[in-house]
Protein backbone atom coordinates (compact mmCIF):
# COMPACT_ATOMS: atom_id res chain seq x y z
CA UNK A 1 0.00 0.00 0.00
CA UNK A 2 0.98 3.22 -1.26
CA UNK A 3 1.73 6.03 1.56
CA UNK A 4 -1.00 8.46 2.19
CA UNK A 5 0.27 11.92 1.08
CA UNK A 6 -0.19 14.98 3.00
CA UNK A 7 -3.40 16.99 2.13
CA UNK A 8 -1.63 20.21 3.34
CA UNK A 9 0.57 19.80 1.08
CA UNK A 10 -1.17 18.68 -2.21
CA UNK A 11 -3.17 21.59 -1.29
CA UNK A 12 -0.69 24.20 -3.03
CA UNK A 13 -0.01 21.84 -5.69
CA UNK A 14 -3.53 22.15 -6.62
CA UNK A 15 -3.94 25.89 -6.43
CA UNK A 16 -1.03 26.34 -8.37
CA UNK A 17 -2.19 24.37 -11.32
CA UNK A 18 -5.74 26.09 -10.94
CA UNK A 19 -4.34 29.41 -10.78
CA UNK A 20 -2.73 29.04 -14.25
CA UNK A 21 -6.85 28.00 -15.99
CA UNK A 22 -8.98 30.80 -13.98
CA UNK A 23 -10.93 32.17 -16.51
CA UNK A 24 -13.57 35.57 -16.28
CA UNK A 25 -16.63 32.95 -16.04
CA UNK A 26 -14.91 30.14 -13.34
CA UNK A 27 -16.79 29.63 -10.50
CA UNK A 28 -16.64 26.67 -7.83
CA UNK A 29 -18.78 24.16 -6.35
CA UNK A 30 -17.36 22.03 -3.23
CA UNK A 31 -19.32 18.35 -2.76
CA UNK A 32 -20.54 18.11 0.87
CA UNK A 33 -18.79 17.23 3.16
CA UNK A 34 -14.98 16.37 2.30
CA UNK A 35 -14.90 18.77 -0.97
CA UNK A 36 -16.71 21.43 0.72
CA UNK A 37 -13.81 21.81 3.04
CA UNK A 38 -11.62 21.67 0.27
CA UNK A 39 -13.27 24.10 -1.70
CA UNK A 40 -13.34 26.67 1.28
CA UNK A 41 -9.21 26.30 1.26
CA UNK A 42 -8.87 26.86 -2.47
CA UNK A 43 -12.03 29.27 -3.40
CA UNK A 44 -10.49 32.48 -1.26
CA UNK A 45 -6.71 31.51 -3.00
CA UNK A 46 -7.94 31.43 -6.60
CA UNK A 47 -9.26 35.28 -6.62
CA UNK A 48 -12.84 34.10 -8.15
CA UNK A 49 -15.55 36.71 -8.27
CA UNK A 50 -18.48 34.56 -7.16
CA UNK A 51 -19.20 33.47 -3.66
CA UNK A 52 -18.23 29.37 -3.40
CA UNK A 53 -21.44 27.00 -4.45
CA UNK A 54 -21.97 24.12 -2.08
CA UNK A 55 -23.80 20.80 -3.09
CA UNK A 56 -25.05 17.70 -1.77
CA UNK A 57 -26.09 15.60 -3.82
CA UNK A 58 -28.42 13.16 -1.54
CA UNK A 59 -31.36 13.99 -3.76
CA UNK A 60 -29.47 12.87 -7.14
CA UNK A 61 -27.41 9.67 -5.78
CA UNK A 62 -28.24 6.69 -7.42
CA UNK A 63 -28.52 4.26 -4.78
CA UNK A 64 -31.17 5.38 -3.14
CA UNK A 65 -33.29 2.08 -3.60
CA UNK A 66 -30.83 0.38 -1.67
CA UNK A 67 -30.02 2.51 1.03
CA UNK A 68 -33.00 5.02 1.42
CA UNK A 69 -32.41 9.02 2.16
CA UNK A 70 -29.40 9.36 3.96
CA UNK A 71 -29.86 11.52 7.44
CA UNK A 72 -29.26 14.99 7.46
CA UNK A 73 -28.67 16.12 3.85
CA UNK A 74 -27.50 19.94 4.01
CA UNK A 75 -29.25 22.53 1.54
CA UNK A 76 -27.24 22.85 -2.43
CA UNK A 77 -26.63 26.99 -2.24
CA UNK A 78 -24.79 28.15 -5.56
CA UNK A 79 -24.94 31.40 -5.52
CA UNK A 80 -24.34 32.55 -8.59
CA UNK A 81 -26.24 31.70 -12.25
CA UNK A 82 -24.73 28.22 -13.90
CA UNK A 83 -25.68 29.22 -17.15
CA UNK A 84 -22.77 29.80 -19.36
CA UNK A 85 -20.22 29.16 -16.53
CA UNK A 86 -17.34 26.84 -16.53
CA UNK A 87 -17.03 25.12 -13.43
CA UNK A 88 -14.88 23.59 -11.11
CA UNK A 89 -16.54 20.84 -9.08
CA UNK A 90 -14.57 20.02 -5.90
CA UNK A 91 -14.66 16.58 -3.90
CA UNK A 92 -12.32 14.80 -1.64
CA UNK A 93 -11.71 11.72 -2.91
CA UNK A 94 -12.83 10.48 -6.63
CA UNK A 95 -13.56 6.91 -7.00
CA UNK A 96 -16.51 5.21 -8.07
CA UNK A 97 -17.47 8.38 -9.97
CA UNK A 98 -21.07 7.87 -8.97
CA UNK A 99 -21.00 11.05 -6.43
CA UNK A 100 -19.83 13.03 -9.70
CA UNK A 101 -22.70 11.69 -11.54
CA UNK A 102 -25.11 12.74 -9.37
CA UNK A 103 -23.61 16.41 -9.14
CA UNK A 104 -23.52 16.82 -12.77
CA UNK A 105 -27.13 15.78 -12.65
CA UNK A 106 -27.86 18.37 -9.96
CA UNK A 107 -26.17 21.03 -11.83
CA UNK A 108 -28.02 20.74 -14.50
CA UNK A 109 -31.40 21.83 -12.57
CA UNK A 110 -29.62 24.83 -12.02
CA UNK A 111 -28.87 25.94 -15.53
CA UNK A 112 -26.51 24.80 -18.51
CA UNK A 113 -22.99 25.61 -17.59
CA UNK A 114 -20.27 26.12 -20.25
CA UNK A 115 -17.90 23.35 -19.13
CA UNK A 116 -17.26 21.21 -15.88
CA UNK A 117 -14.19 20.62 -14.56
CA UNK A 118 -13.84 18.02 -11.84
CA UNK A 119 -11.03 19.13 -9.15
CA UNK A 120 -10.33 16.11 -6.51
CA UNK A 121 -7.44 15.94 -4.10
CA UNK A 122 -7.06 12.51 -4.57
CA UNK A 123 -7.55 10.17 -7.01
CA UNK A 124 -8.30 6.18 -5.56
CA UNK A 125 -9.23 4.24 -9.09
CA UNK A 126 -12.10 2.17 -8.90
CA UNK A 127 -14.27 3.91 -11.34
CA UNK A 128 -17.40 2.32 -12.18
CA UNK A 129 -18.42 5.21 -14.53
CA UNK A 130 -16.64 7.02 -17.55
CA UNK A 131 -15.64 10.18 -15.08
CA UNK A 132 -12.08 11.68 -14.51
CA UNK A 133 -10.41 14.45 -12.60
CA UNK A 134 -8.97 17.33 -14.64
CA UNK A 135 -7.28 18.44 -11.59
CA UNK A 136 -5.90 15.82 -9.35
CA UNK A 137 -3.53 15.95 -6.05
CA UNK A 138 -2.37 12.33 -6.12
CA UNK A 139 -3.00 8.90 -7.10
CA UNK A 140 -3.58 6.50 -3.89
CA UNK A 141 -3.70 2.96 -4.07
CA UNK A 142 -6.36 2.54 -1.64
CA UNK A 143 -7.27 -1.47 -0.22
CA UNK A 144 -10.70 -3.13 -1.02
CA UNK A 145 -13.00 -2.82 2.18
CA UNK A 146 -11.18 0.38 3.01
CA UNK A 147 -12.28 4.02 2.48
CA UNK A 148 -10.48 7.07 1.72
CA UNK A 149 -11.22 10.16 3.60
CA UNK A 150 -10.46 13.53 4.12
CA UNK A 151 -10.65 14.84 7.67
CA UNK A 152 -10.34 18.01 9.10
CA UNK A 153 -9.42 19.10 12.73
CA UNK A 154 -11.03 22.22 14.93
CA UNK A 155 -7.76 24.23 13.61
CA UNK A 156 -9.28 23.90 9.89
CA UNK A 157 -5.84 21.17 8.74
CA UNK A 158 -6.88 18.90 6.30
CA UNK A 159 -5.70 15.42 6.42
CA UNK A 160 -6.56 11.93 4.14
CA UNK A 161 -7.07 8.87 6.06
CA UNK A 162 -7.69 5.80 5.49
CA UNK A 163 -10.39 3.88 7.41
CA UNK A 164 -12.24 0.36 7.51
CA UNK A 165 -15.78 1.18 5.08
CA UNK A 166 -18.84 0.36 7.07
CA UNK B 1 -48.91 -6.45 16.16
CA UNK B 2 -46.55 -5.00 16.09
CA UNK B 3 -45.73 -2.25 19.03
CA UNK B 4 -45.02 0.71 16.81
CA UNK B 5 -46.97 0.18 13.44
CA UNK B 6 -45.02 3.35 11.94
CA UNK B 7 -41.95 2.04 12.29
CA UNK B 8 -40.38 -1.15 9.95
CA UNK B 9 -37.76 -3.62 12.05
CA UNK B 10 -34.46 -1.39 11.85
CA UNK B 11 -36.75 1.22 13.94
CA UNK B 12 -37.40 3.66 10.42
CA UNK B 13 -39.79 5.79 9.28
CA UNK B 14 -42.23 2.73 7.41
CA UNK B 15 -45.32 4.74 7.29
CA UNK B 16 -46.28 7.72 8.87
CA UNK B 17 -49.84 7.87 10.83
CA UNK B 18 -49.38 9.79 13.89
CA UNK B 19 -46.87 11.79 15.85
CA UNK B 20 -48.02 10.29 18.54
CA UNK B 21 -45.49 7.12 18.86
CA UNK B 22 -42.58 8.48 16.92
CA UNK B 23 -39.17 9.13 18.52
CA UNK B 24 -37.75 12.47 19.04
CA UNK B 25 -35.24 11.40 16.36
CA UNK B 26 -37.40 10.80 13.87
CA UNK B 27 -39.37 13.80 13.95
CA UNK B 28 -35.95 15.55 13.67
CA UNK B 29 -34.54 13.68 10.84
CA UNK B 30 -38.12 14.54 8.83
CA UNK B 31 -37.60 18.33 9.75
CA UNK B 32 -33.67 18.69 8.94
CA UNK B 33 -34.56 16.68 5.74
CA UNK B 34 -37.04 19.25 4.96
CA UNK B 35 -34.66 22.05 4.97
CA UNK B 36 -32.85 21.34 1.53
CA UNK B 37 -36.19 20.58 0.31
CA UNK B 38 -37.23 23.97 1.20
CA UNK B 39 -33.98 25.47 -0.93
CA UNK B 40 -35.37 23.75 -4.32
CA UNK B 41 -37.76 26.77 -4.54
CA UNK B 42 -35.19 28.85 -5.49
CA UNK B 43 -33.74 26.69 -8.36
CA UNK B 44 -34.69 26.94 -12.41
CA UNK B 45 -36.09 23.29 -12.38
CA UNK B 46 -38.19 22.42 -8.58
CA UNK B 47 -37.54 19.00 -8.95
CA UNK B 48 -35.83 16.44 -7.88
CA UNK B 49 -35.47 12.83 -9.43
CA UNK B 50 -36.27 10.86 -6.30
CA UNK B 51 -38.92 9.13 -6.92
CA UNK B 52 -38.81 8.91 -10.26
CA UNK B 53 -41.09 5.88 -11.69
CA UNK B 54 -42.75 5.32 -8.00
CA UNK B 55 -46.80 6.17 -7.95
CA UNK B 56 -48.19 7.82 -4.93
CA UNK B 57 -52.03 7.21 -4.81
CA UNK B 58 -53.69 10.15 -3.13
CA UNK B 59 -56.68 8.29 -1.27
CA UNK B 60 -59.21 11.10 -0.09
CA UNK B 61 -62.49 9.80 1.67
CA UNK B 62 -63.27 13.54 2.59
CA UNK B 63 -62.91 16.24 0.81
CA UNK B 64 -59.96 18.46 1.31
CA UNK B 65 -58.14 20.73 -1.56
CA UNK B 66 -55.45 22.16 0.27
CA UNK B 67 -53.86 19.20 1.71
CA UNK B 68 -54.75 16.62 -1.73
CA UNK B 69 -52.84 19.81 -3.58
CA UNK B 70 -49.62 20.56 -1.18
CA UNK B 71 -49.28 16.58 -0.68
CA UNK B 72 -49.66 16.18 -5.06
CA UNK B 73 -47.49 19.16 -5.94
CA UNK B 74 -44.68 17.36 -3.46
CA UNK B 75 -45.14 14.20 -5.17
CA UNK B 76 -44.42 15.71 -8.65
CA UNK B 77 -41.65 17.80 -7.03
CA UNK B 78 -40.60 14.39 -6.01
CA UNK B 79 -41.04 12.72 -9.91
CA UNK B 80 -43.66 10.67 -8.73
CA UNK B 81 -46.74 9.88 -10.84
CA UNK B 82 -49.89 10.80 -8.83
CA UNK B 83 -52.95 9.57 -8.85
CA UNK B 84 -55.87 11.45 -7.41
CA UNK B 85 -58.78 9.59 -5.97
CA UNK B 86 -61.67 11.28 -4.86
CA UNK B 87 -63.75 8.33 -3.04
CA UNK B 88 -67.00 9.12 -1.60
CA UNK B 89 -67.90 6.16 0.63
CA UNK B 90 -71.20 5.55 2.59
CA UNK B 91 -71.37 4.84 6.37
CA UNK B 92 -72.41 1.66 6.68
CA UNK B 93 -69.87 0.05 3.78
CA UNK B 94 -67.00 2.03 4.50
CA UNK B 95 -64.95 -0.56 6.44
CA UNK B 96 -65.11 -3.35 4.01
CA UNK B 97 -65.14 -1.28 0.68
CA UNK B 98 -61.62 0.48 2.11
CA UNK B 99 -59.67 -2.49 2.25
CA UNK B 100 -60.83 -3.58 -0.86
CA UNK B 101 -60.32 -0.79 -2.73
CA UNK B 102 -56.63 -0.57 -1.23
CA UNK B 103 -56.23 -4.22 -2.12
CA UNK B 104 -57.28 -2.80 -5.84
CA UNK B 105 -54.79 0.05 -5.89
CA UNK B 106 -51.95 -2.16 -4.78
CA UNK B 107 -52.43 -4.38 -7.73
CA UNK B 108 -52.04 -1.30 -9.91
CA UNK B 109 -48.60 -1.07 -8.11
CA UNK B 110 -48.41 1.84 -5.64
CA UNK B 111 -45.74 2.89 -3.78
CA UNK B 112 -47.38 5.57 -1.65
CA UNK B 113 -51.03 5.70 -0.41
CA UNK B 114 -51.86 9.12 0.61
CA UNK B 115 -54.89 8.65 3.01
CA UNK B 116 -57.65 11.14 4.22
CA UNK B 117 -60.57 9.90 5.67
CA UNK B 118 -63.23 11.05 8.41
CA UNK B 119 -62.92 7.99 10.62
CA UNK B 120 -60.35 8.06 13.00
CA UNK B 121 -57.74 4.98 12.82
CA UNK B 122 -58.74 4.55 8.71
CA UNK B 123 -54.89 4.85 7.95
CA UNK B 124 -53.84 2.44 10.62
CA UNK B 125 -56.06 -0.39 9.18
CA UNK B 126 -54.54 0.33 5.57
CA UNK B 127 -51.32 0.15 7.07
CA UNK B 128 -51.91 -3.19 8.05
CA UNK B 129 -53.00 -4.66 4.70
CA UNK B 130 -50.43 -2.85 2.68
CA UNK B 131 -47.05 -5.00 1.01
CA UNK B 132 -43.89 -4.56 2.48
CA UNK B 133 -42.89 -1.51 -0.22
CA UNK B 134 -45.69 0.46 0.31
CA UNK B 135 -45.98 3.26 2.15
CA UNK B 136 -49.33 4.77 4.19
CA UNK B 137 -49.09 8.57 4.94
CA UNK B 138 -52.14 9.84 7.40
CA UNK B 139 -53.20 13.16 5.44
CA UNK B 140 -55.73 13.40 8.44
CA UNK B 141 -58.68 10.68 9.92
CA UNK B 142 -61.39 11.59 11.73
CA UNK B 143 -60.32 13.44 14.99
CA UNK B 144 -57.30 11.62 15.85
CA UNK B 145 -54.08 13.01 13.78
CA UNK B 146 -52.72 15.01 11.17
CA UNK B 147 -49.20 14.00 11.29
CA UNK B 148 -48.08 16.33 8.21
CA UNK B 149 -49.78 19.49 9.27
CA UNK B 150 -47.91 18.83 12.92
CA UNK B 151 -44.55 18.22 11.41
CA UNK B 152 -45.11 21.48 9.15
CA UNK B 153 -46.10 23.85 12.28
CA UNK B 154 -43.32 22.35 14.08
CA UNK B 155 -41.14 22.48 10.99
CA UNK B 156 -42.54 26.78 10.96
CA UNK B 157 -41.75 26.88 14.60
CA UNK B 158 -38.31 25.85 14.35
CA UNK B 159 -37.22 28.14 10.96
CA UNK B 160 -38.55 31.53 12.85
CA UNK B 161 -37.77 30.62 16.93
CA UNK B 162 -34.69 28.19 15.94
CA UNK B 163 -35.01 26.32 19.28
CA UNK B 164 -38.00 24.79 20.60
CA UNK B 165 -36.33 24.19 24.24
CA UNK B 166 -37.43 27.93 25.88
CA UNK B 167 -40.66 27.84 24.07
CA UNK B 168 -44.73 28.57 24.97
CA UNK B 169 -46.48 28.04 22.80
CA UNK B 170 -50.48 28.48 23.00
CA UNK B 171 -52.76 26.16 20.68
CA UNK B 172 -56.07 28.78 20.72
CA UNK B 173 -59.70 27.70 20.01
CA UNK B 174 -61.29 24.46 18.94
CA UNK B 175 -58.93 21.51 20.17
CA UNK B 176 -62.15 19.08 21.03
CA UNK B 177 -62.73 18.63 17.41
CA UNK B 178 -58.69 19.47 16.08
CA UNK B 179 -56.78 16.85 14.76
CA UNK B 180 -54.40 19.32 14.04
CA UNK B 181 -53.93 20.05 17.80
CA UNK B 182 -53.61 16.67 19.00
CA UNK B 183 -50.54 15.99 16.01
CA UNK B 184 -48.90 19.17 17.48
CA UNK B 185 -49.42 18.81 20.62
CA UNK B 186 -47.35 15.24 20.83
CA UNK B 187 -44.70 16.72 18.61
CA UNK B 188 -44.07 19.73 20.49
CA UNK B 189 -43.98 17.61 24.15
CA UNK B 190 -41.47 15.57 21.99
CA UNK B 191 -39.44 18.04 20.57
CA UNK B 192 -39.18 19.57 24.63
CA UNK B 193 -41.03 22.80 24.26
CA UNK B 194 -41.33 23.69 28.30
CA UNK B 195 -44.54 24.82 27.39
CA UNK B 196 -47.81 24.22 25.66
CA UNK B 197 -51.07 26.11 26.52
CA UNK B 198 -54.45 25.13 25.08
CA UNK B 199 -56.80 27.83 25.23
CA UNK B 200 -60.58 28.02 25.20
CA UNK B 201 -64.16 27.11 26.22
CA UNK B 202 -64.39 24.14 28.20
CA UNK B 203 -66.78 23.03 25.82
CA UNK B 204 -63.78 22.95 22.53
CA UNK B 205 -61.64 21.54 24.74
CA UNK B 206 -61.51 17.37 25.41
CA UNK B 207 -61.70 16.05 28.24
CA UNK B 208 -58.49 15.20 30.43
CA UNK B 209 -56.68 17.69 27.90
CA UNK B 210 -54.11 18.33 30.73
CA UNK B 211 -52.62 14.45 30.80
CA UNK B 212 -51.15 15.23 27.31
CA UNK B 213 -48.72 17.47 28.85
CA UNK B 214 -50.59 21.12 28.25
CA UNK B 215 -51.86 23.77 30.68
CA UNK B 216 -55.50 24.69 29.85
CA UNK B 217 -56.75 28.31 30.19
CA UNK B 218 -59.98 29.44 29.41
CA UNK B 219 -59.66 32.93 29.76
CA UNK B 220 -57.23 34.38 26.14
CA UNK B 221 -55.74 37.43 27.84
CA UNK B 222 -54.16 35.74 30.96
CA UNK B 223 -53.18 32.41 28.63
CA UNK B 224 -51.96 34.86 25.78
CA UNK B 225 -49.38 36.11 27.98
CA UNK B 226 -45.55 36.01 26.93
CA UNK B 227 -46.59 33.82 24.26
CA UNK B 228 -43.55 33.00 21.58
CA UNK B 229 -45.84 31.44 19.14
CA UNK B 230 -49.89 31.32 19.09
CA UNK B 231 -51.42 28.95 17.09
CA UNK B 232 -55.55 29.63 15.88
CA UNK B 233 -57.45 26.72 15.06
CA UNK B 234 -60.46 26.41 12.16
CA UNK B 235 -64.02 27.01 14.13
CA UNK B 236 -65.95 24.35 12.01
CA UNK B 237 -68.91 26.09 10.63
CA UNK B 238 -71.08 23.20 11.80
CA UNK B 239 -70.35 23.66 15.33
CA UNK B 240 -71.20 27.56 15.51
CA UNK B 241 -74.95 27.37 15.84
CA UNK B 242 -75.35 23.98 18.00
CA UNK B 243 -74.96 23.08 21.59
CA UNK B 244 -71.19 23.89 21.76
CA UNK B 245 -71.38 27.58 20.98
CA UNK B 246 -73.42 30.45 21.20
CA UNK B 247 -72.61 32.16 18.36
CA UNK B 248 -69.02 32.96 16.09
CA UNK B 249 -69.87 36.24 16.81
CA UNK B 250 -69.65 35.47 20.67
CA UNK B 251 -67.05 33.04 20.22
CA UNK B 252 -64.85 36.08 17.94
CA UNK B 253 -65.34 38.13 21.13
CA UNK B 254 -64.07 35.78 23.70
CA UNK B 255 -61.83 33.55 21.59
CA UNK B 256 -61.04 35.28 18.37
CA UNK B 257 -57.19 36.76 17.77
CA UNK B 258 -57.11 40.18 17.82
CA UNK B 259 -54.58 43.07 17.49
CA UNK B 260 -54.68 43.65 21.54
CA UNK B 261 -55.06 40.23 22.42
CA UNK B 262 -51.78 39.51 20.25
CA UNK B 263 -49.71 42.01 21.94
CA UNK B 264 -49.65 39.98 25.15
CA UNK B 265 -47.96 37.64 23.95
CA UNK B 266 -44.57 38.30 23.32
CA UNK B 267 -43.27 41.35 20.71
CA UNK B 268 -41.89 38.92 18.25
CA UNK B 269 -44.40 36.36 18.43
CA UNK B 270 -45.05 34.47 15.12
CA UNK B 271 -49.07 33.48 14.64
CA UNK B 272 -50.04 30.53 12.70
CA UNK B 273 -53.22 29.03 11.35
CA UNK B 274 -53.60 25.48 9.42
CA UNK B 275 -55.88 26.82 7.08
CA UNK B 276 -58.46 27.44 5.66
CA UNK B 277 -59.04 30.27 8.28
CA UNK B 278 -62.57 32.29 8.93
CA UNK B 279 -61.36 35.71 9.78
CA UNK B 280 -63.80 37.97 12.01
CA UNK B 281 -64.44 33.97 13.76
CA UNK B 282 -61.08 32.59 14.86
CA UNK B 283 -58.80 35.28 13.76
CA UNK B 284 -58.87 39.03 12.77
CA UNK B 285 -57.99 40.10 9.24
CA UNK B 286 -55.68 42.44 10.71
CA UNK B 287 -53.66 39.89 12.72
CA UNK B 288 -53.96 36.95 9.60
CA UNK B 289 -52.30 39.66 7.44
CA UNK B 290 -50.32 41.44 9.86
CA UNK B 291 -46.65 41.56 10.74
CA UNK B 292 -46.51 38.24 13.31
CA UNK B 293 -48.19 36.11 10.79
CA UNK B 294 -46.19 33.12 9.31
CA UNK B 295 -49.92 31.65 8.03
CA UNK B 296 -48.65 31.98 4.46
CA UNK B 297 -45.20 30.48 4.67
CA UNK B 298 -46.25 27.61 6.50
CA UNK B 299 -48.23 26.72 3.41
CA UNK B 300 -44.79 26.81 1.77
CA UNK B 301 -43.07 24.59 4.01
CA UNK B 302 -45.73 22.27 4.22
CA UNK B 303 -44.65 21.03 0.65
CA UNK B 304 -41.22 20.84 1.26
CA UNK B 305 -41.83 18.79 4.82
CA UNK B 306 -44.12 16.47 2.61
CA UNK B 307 -41.37 15.83 0.46
CA UNK B 308 -39.10 14.78 2.94
CA UNK B 309 -41.89 12.62 4.72
CA UNK B 310 -41.91 11.07 1.41
CA UNK B 311 -38.99 10.65 0.44
CA UNK B 312 -37.67 9.08 3.55
CA UNK B 313 -40.37 6.62 3.59
CA UNK B 314 -39.88 5.36 0.55
CA UNK B 315 -36.03 4.74 0.90
CA UNK B 316 -36.96 2.59 3.70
Amino acid sequence: MSKIPDAEILLPKLVAELKARIAPATAMIGLYTGGAWLAERLHPLLGLKDPLGLMDVAFYRDDYAQQGLKHDPKRTKIPFDVEGREILLVDDVLYTGRTVRAAMNELFDYGRPKSISLVVLADRGGRQLPIGAQYCGAQVEVAEGMRLRLKRTASGKLSLEIERAE
Amino acid sequence: MQNNPQLNANGELQHLLSIEGLPRQILVQILDTAVPFAGLTEREVKKVPLLRGKSVFNLFFEASTRTRTTFEIAAKRLSADVINLNVAVSSQSKGESLLDTVANLSAMQADIFVVRHGSSGAPYLIARQVKPHEHVINAGDGRHAHPTQGLLDLYTIRHYKKDFTGLTVAIVGDVLHSRVARSLIHGLTTLGVPEVRVIGPQTLLPAGVESLGVRVFHDMRTGLKDCDVVVMLRLQHERMNGALLPSAQEFFKHYGLTADKLALAKPDAIVMHPGPMNRGVEIDSSVADGPHSVILPQVTFGIAVRMAVMSIVAGN
